[in-house]
Order: C-alpha cells, then structure tokens, then sequence
C-alpha cells in the first residue's frame, strides 16, 4: 500500500456513514482485494477509481452483502454489521445500482421501484400508493420518471433512474453507483450527476466508480484509487489533478492516442446510399442516410444514442435488411448477403454489446478468439476444429494485446470489462479486414486500456484500413476520427472535418432542432417514443 | 337450436376443464421461470390416484384430495430435481411423464387387477350439479358438469388477478424474469419456484380427478392422450397469462366438441380424434409466426432466439 493514509474516521467528530477495514477477498487463486480500507463520510460523493479488474467492482459488492468477505469488516455510522446477504444490507440502510441493471423488463417502473417492499392491504399491492411514492421520491431528487411506463420501453438513462429510486424506496443512506455512467449520454450524465449532488446535499452519502476522471472531478469530494486490489492513493478532489489520479490508477502518466489526420485518403471501401430503415422501438427511423468510408480513414457517427446509430450498423454488417437503399462494399453490392458473408468479404464488427452480442460469455477466451474464424484454417479443417491451433492462436493475441486474464481457458465471463472488450477487438482485428465497424469502443473500460484500443484502432487506419466508429463521446470522436457524421431523428444533420469538430459544435449538433427545448437528458428520454 | 348451442358450450367446457388446470400450472411454472412439461404426467397421476382412492374409500372426493395431494407430492420430483438441483427441466420431466405412464399401468394391474381399463361397477364418480337444474343457461352450461368445471373456469380469473394486484403474483413473476434481481432484493427465488411447481402439480391433481371421476368414471391406460401436451402448447401460445391460457383451453375444448359432433354425422373416429391436437398445432404455428415477424421488425437478435422453446415461454411480450 504506498499512498495510504491516515484511515478513515480521522476527523474525530461523527463516524463515516460506512466504512470497510481490512477487506479482503479472493476468487479461486485471484486475489481481488486485498486488505483495503475505505471511509465513507456522511454527505459525501466519494469516487473509487481504478483499471479495470482493480477490484471495484468486488469491494462495492462486499459492502452490498454480494460477496463475504475473506476478511475484514463492514461498519455503518461506526458500528459493525454483518452483511449475509443484499437484504442484511438493505436492512442496514444500502442501496447499490449495478454495472447492469437488475430491472423486470415487463413489470412498471412503479412496480420494479416497490417490489419485495410493497404497499399492500391484506396482501393486494396497491397501485395507488406505489405510484405516489414514486412520484414523491422523484420530486424529492429532482427525477421525472413516469411510474406506469414498461421500464423495457425506457431508454437506459430512465431506468438507472429506476435503479436509483428503488434505493431511495428502501430508504438507503448509503448509495453505491458501480459505473453508472458507462451507459449514458452526456446529457444524461449531466442530469444523474445534478441528482448525484442533491442527494449528497440531503444526507446520502454516494460510493461513485468510475473510468472517467473528468466525472471524479466535476461531481465527488474525495477519491480512493485502487490497483490490483490494494488502495494506490486516498485524495480530496478539490486538491489534486487529472494527472495525479491517473498515474495512481495506472502506474504511470498517460499520453492520449490522437490521429494524426492530414494523410492521404485511398479507395471507398464502404459506402452507403439513401438507406432508410424501419424503426426499432425507441430509437427513429433511419431516413435517407448516405456515406462513404475509404481507406485509411476513420469516420465518426456522433449523436445521443438512439438516433438510428444502430440501425445504420446493423444493414451495413446484415443483421437487419434496409427498406430501401444500398451498402457495398469495394463497389460490391452487399444486399442479401447475411453476416457470414459479409464477414467473409471483410467486414469485422466489434458490437456495442459485448456481453449479448459480442462474447459467447460460459465458453473460453480461446474460444471466442477464434469465433466466426472456426471455420477456416488453420482452426478448422474440414468440419474439425483444430484444439492446438486454436490455443496457438489464442495465447499469441492474448499476449499481443496484452488481455489480463488466467489462462486461455477461463470463460469469458470471469474477465473484467476492459479485457472482455479487449478479446472482442483481438479477434475482430486478427484478419485485417478492410472495414472495421466499432460501436462504442471503450464503454466501461479503463483509461489506460481505453488508451491502448484507441492505438489499436489508429493502427487499422494507418495500414490502410476503414473504419466506421459509433461512439456518444465527444472526446473519443475527437481523438481518434478524421471526420465526423452526426445523426439526430435518423438522418445525418451534420458532417465536420476533424479540425471543425469541436466540443461545442458536436455537442450541438447532437441535440439540435426538436430536442433544442428540453435539458439534454432530462426525462425527455422518456417520452420520445 | 338454443338449447342445441347451449349443450356444445357444455361439451367444450367439460374437454376443456382438466386442459386447463394443468396448463394454469404450466403457466404458474412459466410465470416462475420454470419451464414446466411433466404436465402429461402430473394429469394421469391425479387421474389414477383419483381414481384408485375413490374406489377404495367410496368416497369420491376423497378422491380429489387425495389426487391433489399426490399429484403434489408427485411433482416435488421438478421442483427438487430441475429446480433445488438445477437439473435440466427437460430431462426431469421427460422421465416423470414415463413414469407415470408406466408406473399408473402397473399398479392399475397389481394393485386393482385390472388392464387396459379399470371401471368396476359401483365406482363412484363426482357428482353433477344438479342444483342447477331448470336455472336458465347455467342449468344446460353447467348441470351435467361437476364442480371442478365452473371451478377451472372461476380460478384461471383468480389467478390472473392474483398474479397481477398481489404482492406474492408481484414477486413471483419478477422471480421467473429476472432471478438475480429478485435476488438481490431478498426473494428467495428457488423457494418461491419450488412452492410454485408443487402448487402446479395440485392443479395437474384437480385436472386429473376431473377426467377421470368427472369427465368419464373410470381411469384408462395413459387415458390423458396428450392432455398434458396441449397444457403445455396452451401455456406457449398464452405467453404463460391465466386468462389467454383460459382462451387456448377453451379453443382446444371446442375442436374437441366438435370432433364428437362431426363423429355423430359419419366421419371416421380416427380423423375426428385428431381435431383438437391438429387445431393445436395450427394455432402455434401460427401465432409463433406472427410473434418472430414482429420481434424481427423489432430486434433481429431477439427474433433468433425465439425460435427455440425456452425462450418463447417468457419472450417480449407482444404489446
Ligand atoms: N465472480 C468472480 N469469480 C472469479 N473472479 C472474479 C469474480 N469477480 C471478479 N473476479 C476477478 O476479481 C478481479 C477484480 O474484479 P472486479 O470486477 O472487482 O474489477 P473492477 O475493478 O470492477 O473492474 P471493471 O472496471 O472492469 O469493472 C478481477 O481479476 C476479476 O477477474
Ligand atoms: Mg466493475
């Protein structure tokens, strides 16, 4: 433990809201945590920070009653309590909202918010009262959430709100966000971090974790850093610097991947002419939508998730047949080729969702390594699958790209984030096909390894080949895009060059015409569709 | 021609009575997030023992207790093997429906002496609710029935509300969408879904009872023929709700009227016989049909998995 300080209840008067001592927790032979203490001061917005795989994730999970803990313990306003379960930690005044949600997609907001804790006569709910307090607890925090919507029909910045009041409901004092804002826009991280704070200035004490320094500074006061489960530095935001925090996340200073632009652009290697598209639920209809992508060049779609963003993903890689309208490729026309064929003239796609879509989660590292590439040699030959070849394979992208894992043999699914993504990229990028397709490239992951995929993707353009990036983050389309295509309502409203992109001009074109009226993020979100 | 129309609702009311017990079970099950297909065997269980401990105790509603009771018992088999155990439900299932078949067939033999078909004279049966008679449409509807028919009717009303206005029907169907959620909020999931699956089997109980002292006085070798089964096709075509479970029941019911009725006017028993289970397979095919075209439009992923089973019992509900 280098930076560690004076531990927590140091200021004499009251005791922190929580406080975890000595905590410890191994899975198997990984050692998570590893002795870490952590103060929780009443009233406060405190970030725990760190790589991916640091560990938050665990201790946030221990202090919710998800884990036990190997060691140490677990205190509420200075006494010790012991968390069997959520429910003990329900009980003592916790609330946690998951990196994935936990919401009944079926069942009403009000009804998610009061499940297991009902109003109820005799055993029958009353719907009345649910929706009132809804209707309370969202005014009391400054929400506006609708109580009788279908939460799957909710955007996913609404049913973090859900989350949040379900909390509430449950009369949580301590509330832990575990990267609440890796699935949002901006505009509605601005609105969560508006309730972040007046909640903080109510009494709750918020445990906020996140891969963004700039959140950890613009919302906390205080701010403990992990890295290979020990605590790396305890610091008062108002008193440090970017800098400061992420070469305590990572080891050392951190020099953004930025494109260089002004080379030569090559050949179209996509293009997309007058695509419309049906609309799915909760996002628009994709009208008339026209671009093309050469090679060596990285064009950016900007705008607020839900503007068409997928759809246009979707008919370019064939999972979804356009109405109208033409995707080729090297001047080839794609349409009615499904995905394996369009894989096979070059497309690679790295989905936004890499749980459902992007990982087979219960099978091996080795084999979502070689996924889609199963059937060719030298993985299969004639039907069979070559075992050796595919652990050759595995173990050489694992260690190029540098994914923290136990071996080529665990699940997927026992690795952090950042390196579930990484396995992703390591097999969409493995055959250098000619059009990359990212969505989202790093959501939930660390900075440094957000660092390290931008490179990656710099070096697809800078040998040639064409990338398409969907991304809802300004400062990653900047970074790494050479032009940039904004979508609204469906339909590209914008296109800048890489040097007219600014902060202030992208953000504005996102929210631009029919949203202009309403806060970005607000619960507007809602009431689109 | 009334009294005509009245005596066929009568008719799909009786098919339909012991179909629907086990498919508002099956829809419990769904409910829960247990995909629930012993009910073929569950049925004729209640039916033999309903049967059998009617026959020894002449007391026929000792009878229903005691197919409740054992049917219940019966299908603690799922609820600790597929549910406790996380067995595969499939398989769990698969053997209960063979061993009711085989195990009714043999204690039919050994214990009664009969084979094929046990109906002693003397067996006594539900009786019919002659309290209605000379009452207008009731009295034809439901005269000739037991109880256990307006009761079918009665409870798959009850449980959909219950599930809906209750706490428990709150939790229960927050267990079947999403365990770890219900979880992490302190609902004992695999409690909750074992007491559902046994609650499924007293109702598979009351169904069988009702074939076999109801419909008919007698138990038959595997004389559910594929009852079960359509519970189960009931349950996917209904989305696991009680009341279109009650719809499906009750369409199955008339194409088994029916049948009786094109019998009485020449047509070979064999292909009369088929009319409920074909009438069964078309609405599946198409209903499934309709929901992949528009879980397409929506999400193409989505529509891929509906294909298979598992999925289809709890898949995004058509809005
Ligand atoms: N259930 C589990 N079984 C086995 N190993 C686990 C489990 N949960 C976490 N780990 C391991 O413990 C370590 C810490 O994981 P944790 O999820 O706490 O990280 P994190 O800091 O939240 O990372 P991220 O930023 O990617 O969410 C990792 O090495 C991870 O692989
Ligand atoms: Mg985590």
């Amino acid at each position: 433990m280098t930076g560690s300080t004076a531990v927590g209840s140091a200021a004499g008067g009251a005791p922190p809201a929580a406080e975890l001592r000595g905590i410890t927790k191994r899975f198997g032979p990984v050692l998570a945590v590893d002795g870490v203490d952590l103060a929780l001061e009443r009233g406060t917005v405190h970030a725990v920070v760190g790589e991916n795989g640091a560990g938050k994730s665990t201790l946030m999970s221990v202090l919710y009653g998800l884990h036990r803990p190997d060691a140490g313990q677990v205190l509420r306003d200075g006494r010790e309590v012991r968390l069997g379960s959520p429910l003990d930690a329900i009980a003592a005044g916790l609330g946690m909202v998951h990196q994935h949600f936990r919401l009944f997609g079926s069942l009403t907001v009000a009804e998610n918010v009061v499940y297991r804790a009902e109003p109820a006569r005799f055993g029958v709910l009353d719907r009345r009262a649910a929706q009132e307090r809804v209707a309370e607890l969202s005014a009391r925090i400054g929400l506006d959430v609708d109580p009788t919507a279908r939460v799957d029909t909710l955007p996913l910045g609404v049913r973090q709100r859900v989350e949040i009041l379900k909390a509430l409901h449950r009369r949580a004092e301590v509330l832990i966000l575990d990267e609440p804002t890796a699935v949002l826009t901006p505009g509605e991280v601005d609105s969560l971090f508006v309730v972040v704070r007046r909640m903080a200035e109510q009494g709750t004490t918020v445990a906020l974790v996140t891969h963004k320094v700039r959140e950890v500074l613009e919302v906390t006061d205080r701010v403990t850093v992990l890295r290979d489960g020990v605590v790396t530095a305890r610091l008062t935001t108002a008193q440090t610097t970017a800098g400061e925090i992420v070469e305590a996340m990572i080891g050392r200073g951190l020099v953004p991947a930025v494109n260089p632009r002004g080379a030569v652009r090559g050949d179209p290697v996509l293009e997309v002419d007058g695509l419309r598209m049906p609309a799915a639920p909760g996002a628009s209809r994709v009208q008339d939508v026209s671009l093309r992508v050469s090679a060596g060049e990285v064009v950016g779609i900007a705008g607020v998730s839900g503007n068409g963003q997928r759809e246009l993903v979707e008919a370019v890689v064939g999972l979804r047949r356009p109405e109208s309208g033409g995707v080729r490729l090297h001047g080839r026309d794609l349409a009615g080729l499904g995905v394996r064929e369009r894989r096979r003239l070059g497309i690679a796609y790295v989905p936004e969702d890499r749980q459902g879509m992007g990982t087979a989660a219960s099978l091996s590292v080795a084999d979502n390594l070689a996924l889609g590439h199963h059937r060719t040699p030298p993985i299969g030959r004639r039907g069979r699958l070559s075992p050796r070849a595919l652990r050759a394979q595995a173990a050489e992208l694992v260690r190029r790209l540098g994914v923290k894992t136990a071996g080529v043999a665990v699940p997927v699914s026992s690795l952090s984030g950042g390196n579930a993504q990484k396995v992703v990229l390591a097999r969409e990028l493995h055959h250098e096909a000619p059009l990359l397709v990212v969505e989202q490239p790093t959501q939930g992951v660390d900075v440094g390894a957000g660092e390290e995929i931008h490179r990656l993707l710099l070096d697809v353009r800078s040998r040639g080949g064409a990338v398409l990036l969907v991304s809802y983050e300004i400062t990653e389309l900047r970074a790494l895009a050479d032009r940039v295509l904004v979508m609204l309502d469906g339909a590209v409203t914008a296109e800048l060059d890489a040097a007219e992109a600014t902060e202030e001009v992208l953000g504005a074109a996102m929210v631009q015409a029919g949203r202009a009226g309403s806060p970005a993020g607000s619960a507007s979100g809602g009431g689109e569709r | 021609m009334d009294v005509l129309n009245l005596a066929f609702v009568a008719a799909v009311l009786t098919s339909a009575a012991p179909v629907l017990y086990a498919a508002l079970g099956g829809a419990l099950c769904g409910r829960a997030g247990v995909f629930n297909i012993a009910l073929e065997g569950q049925l004729l269980w209640g039916a033999f023992t309903a049967v059998a401990v009617s026959w020894w105790s002449g007391n026929p509603w000792l009878g229903v207790l005691a197919a409740v009771a054992a049917t219940a018992v019966f299908s603690l088999v799922l609820a600790v093997g597929a549910v406790a155990f996380r067995a595969d439900p499939i398989i769990v299932a698969v053997g209960m429906n063979l061993l009711a078949l085989g195990l009714t067939g043999f204690v039919m033999r050994e214990a009664l002496g009969a084979t094929g078909t046990f109906a002693p004279a003397g067996l006594p049966g539900l009786p019919d609710l002659d309290v209605l008679d000379g009452v207008p449409v009731l009295g034809p509807v439901l005269g000739r029935a037991t109880v256990l028919v307006p009761l079918a009717l009665v409870l798959a009303v009850v449980l959909s509300l219950w599930l809906a206005r209750t706490s428990i029907g709150l939790r229960l169907r927050g267990v079947g969408e999403h365990p770890e959620a219900a979880t992490s909020l302190g609902v004992p999931v695999t409690r909750y879904q074992m007491a559902t699956v046994v609650v499924a089997g007293a109702l598979c109980g009351l169904g069988g009872a009702q074939l076999s002292l109801g419909t008919v006085t007698a138990f038959t070798e595997n004389m559910t023929a594929g009852r079960g089964w359509v519970a189960v096709a009931a349950v996917m075509l209904a989305v696991s709700r009680p009341l279109w479970v009650l719809g499906a029941c009750l369409l199955f019911g008339a194409a088994e009227a029916w049948g009786f009725r094109l019998q009485g006017i020449g047509l070979p028993q064999q292909l009369t016989d088929a009319a409920p289970y074909l009438v069964t397979l078309v609405v599946l095919v198409l209903s499934r049909i309709r929901v992949r075209r528009r879980l397409r439009a929506a999400d193409p992923v989505a529509a891929e998995s509906a294909a298979h089973p598992e999925t289809a019992l709890h898949p995004e509900e058509p809005r």
